[in-house]
């Protein structure tokens, strides 16, 4: 097995036999748990994509799916070696299992792909256009005909609550973007060079922390003014720190591990033990954060278009929605309980999905 | 223990310097041109006034100096509670703070009563009940909270208990009757997040030995769960109690926003709505010393609460 990891050739073996091929000498004989598969398993699945042809970044999206789900099989104290072994397709299915088993996972999954599909495309899911005026029907209660009623100019407010997604997502999406971005940016950063560039980064993420997240935000948008763009980049901004934070603690433990030690034997430059090995491996726990700060941010943005920080009207966001829906509230509460209830089903949702993964994970 | 102390106090002092550094720098140099973003929030109409205008308007805000010096300025003058002079409403940043600071502090200090109060008893009966269904409602319970907007929590308050039932105001700063919802609305995410914790380090307390020496003993689950579990139990909940006691704060603008309160959240959210940069640097200031004092008392009452806390400090 050794001689395999140091063959010239190395750069075109696939990451996952080298693994193997560490994991194998670092558990002798019997004690390779049985997630220590031979590399055969794992070539099979892995073929489609030749090591060699595949870029980099191909290589660490493939892999993220699997780290994910190979977690969650491996016996606890094996993280390093072992869970990388078993791969790809075969692991997704099982490790698939136990998150199926959970009607409540599967409720919330539902849930959120119903939201993310009906904000891509909200006419597929109703037929009202969400600013077309109708003042016969203006502040009727919900219906059959009106799912969630209608609002004071009689526009339907299941279908303004269906657009607001579209925004709403957006601003989501490019929050979680920034944030993934630049905390994965700090955290491998700092975590590989250590010294004082981490000392520094770190020290800027501590005072980053020390304001709490919705007055940053608020700072921010005052600086950069009203809109979906600014409130992204506002929350974006206030969740990167935990991202740095997390994955700087990831970079620091894979880095230590002896498959990237053994890389390193195998003449891998430093940039490709960075993108294949501790990148993919590092990417679980951040992975979850991500879901989790899904939630955070759907509701931090809500917050602030209720605020009135939002895109102008007649666009509204969720937050919007409801906090027009207040003028109302004695004669039409619908009109900002509903898509209040609404906003807190997603958050739910998303927070219970992430909950799910950490729990699965462990 | 002195030297831990004074080590604490000097970190606190540089959060604090750091913070309003970090605000300064966000509000001062990301936009284009911030005078013309601070003479339209005063709703002057940059376009109609003349160069030399301009120019004095500019003396006048002390605009004109290198921005280092401006911020040497205000950083001299925030050390000496001068925040200066708010660019929408023709006051000083500082008497709309000292105007408007006392009904959020109240506020915030009934919530985080409401918090404490709620969040161990719904951990405490978690833990202790032994009725299955009950146990696990109360285990879930605390992800809901954690999960609904403020606003809603507040709207539907409101809905609930001004509207239908009529009994207590939906909105105003007078009166202990008007504080009852939006301190409740301000207490529900907090105490969720520790009844979470508490929930947690409960359950982990009672696989400790000492409870098996207790329970051996034979003192009732009752006087475990007080005299043994809760106690031990409660030493990492009191971080998570300074962050969100920190944080109710913060939060106090949406709620306040939601039952039109009179207070540092409205005005923080007035603030940003005129883009008058003072007010907004002087409230982040205010919440970030508020921040760093919890936390500084948290990590005080920690050490004496723990004795090794300090011990490891020192030896560090």
């Amino acid at each position: 097995m050794p001689d395999k990891i140091l063959s010239p050739n190395t750069d075109l073996v696939a990451p996952p036999e080298q693994r193997a091929a560490v994991a194998h000498a670092a558990a002798p004989a019997s004690a390779a748990p049985p997630a220590v598969t031979p590399a055969g398993v794992a070539l099979p699945s892995h073929a489609p994509v030749p090591a060699g042809v595949g870029t980099p970044v191909d290589d660490a999206v493939l892999a993220d799916g699997a780290v994910l789900a190979d977690d969650a099989t491996p016996p606890p104290g094996d993280t390093g070696a072992g869970g990388q072994v078993r791969r790809r397709r075969h692991d997704l299915l099982a490790a698939a299992g136990p998150l199926l088993r959970r009607p409540g996972f599967i409720l919330a999954g539902l849930f959120v792909v119903f939201v993310i599909v009906s904000g891509l495309a909200p006419s597929l899911f109703t037929s009202y256009n969400p600013s077309t005026t109708s003042p016969t029907d203006k502040l009727k209660g919900p219906s059959v005909h009106h799912l969630f009623g209608t609002d004071e100019l009689g526009r339907d407010l299941f279908s303004r609550v269906l657009h607001g997604s579209t925004l709403t997502i957006k601003a989501t999406g490019g929050a979680v973007l920034i944030a993934i971005i630049a905390g994965l940016t700090i955290g491998v950063v700092a975590g590989f060079f250590g010294g004082w560039v981490d000392s520094l980064l770190m020290r800027l993420v501590d005072i980053l922390l020390a304001i709490p997240a919705l007055l940053m935000a608020l700072v921010i948008v005052t600086a950069l003014g009203f809109g979906l763009l600014p409130i992204a980049i506002a929350v974006g901004t206030t969740i990167t720190p935990t991202f740095a934070r997390t994955t700087r603690a990831e970079v620091l433990r894979v880095k230590e591990q002896p498959y990237v030690e053994a890389a390193r034997t195998g003449g891998a430059s430093w940039g490709r033990v960075l993108v294949r090995h501790i990148l993919p491996n590092s990417w679980g726990p951040v992975s979850v954060l991500a879901v989790l700060d899904f939630g955070t941010a759907v509701l931090v943005i809500s917050s602030l278009s209720f605020l009135g920080f939002g895109t102008p009207p007649p666009a509204a966001e969720w937050g919007t929605l409801i906090s027009n829906g207040r003028n109302f509230l004695v004669t039409s509460p619908w009109l900002s309980l509903l898509p209040g209830l609404f906003v807190g089903l997603v958050v739910f949702s998303l927070n219970h999905i992430a909950r799910t993964f950490e729990e699965v994970q462990r | 223990m002195p030297r831990y102390l004074a080590g604490r106090v000097a970190q606190a002092l540089l959060v604090l310097w750091a913070a309003y550094t970090v605000t300064f720098i966000i509000l001062n140099i990301l936009p284009s041109d911030p005078i013309t973003l601070q003479l339209s929030a005063g709703g002057a109409d940059v376009s109609q006034l003349t160069a030399v205008q301009v120019h004095d308007l500019k003396a006048h805000y002390g605009l004109d100096d290198p921005v280092v010096v401006q911020y040497f300025h205000h950083l001299w003058a925030a050390l000496h509670l001068d925040f200066g002079m708010s660019l929408t409403q023709n006051v000083s940043v500082g008497s709309l703070i000292t105007d408007k600071l006392p009904s959020t502090i109240l506020l915030s200090a009934v919530a985080v009563v409401i918090m404490l109060v709620l969040g161990t008893s719904v951990a405490f009966l978690a833990t202790y009940v032994q009725w299955r269904p009950a146990r696990m409602l109360l285990a879930r319970l605390p992800a809901v909270g954690v999960s609904l907007p403020q606003f809603f929590v507040g709207l539907l308050l409101i809905q609930v208990f001004s509207f239908s039932l009529t009994w207590l105001p939906a909105t105003g700063t007078h009166g202990w009757r008007s504080l009852v919802l939006p301190a409740i609305t301000l207490a529900l995410p907090g105490s969720a997040m520790l009844a979470q914790l508490l929930t947690r380090s409960l359950s982990d307390t009672w696989r400790e030995p000492y409870i098996v020496t207790a329970r051996a003993k034979g003192l009732s689950r009752w006087t475990i769960q007080v005299r043994h579990a809760l106690r031990n139990a409660s030493l990492p909940a009191l971080t998570l109690l300074g962050v969100v006691v920190a944080y109710t704060v913060v939060n106090s603008v949406v709620v306040e926003v939601v039952f039109t309160r009179n207070g540092i959240g409205q005005l923080a959210q007035q603030a940003v709505l005129g883009q008058d940069v003072p007010v907004v640097q002087a409230i982040v200031l205010i919440a970030a010393t508020l921040f760093v004092a919890v936390s500084l008392l948290v990590d005080l009452l920690y050490s004496l609460l723990d004795p090794r806390v300090a011990r490891a400090g020192r030896a560090a």
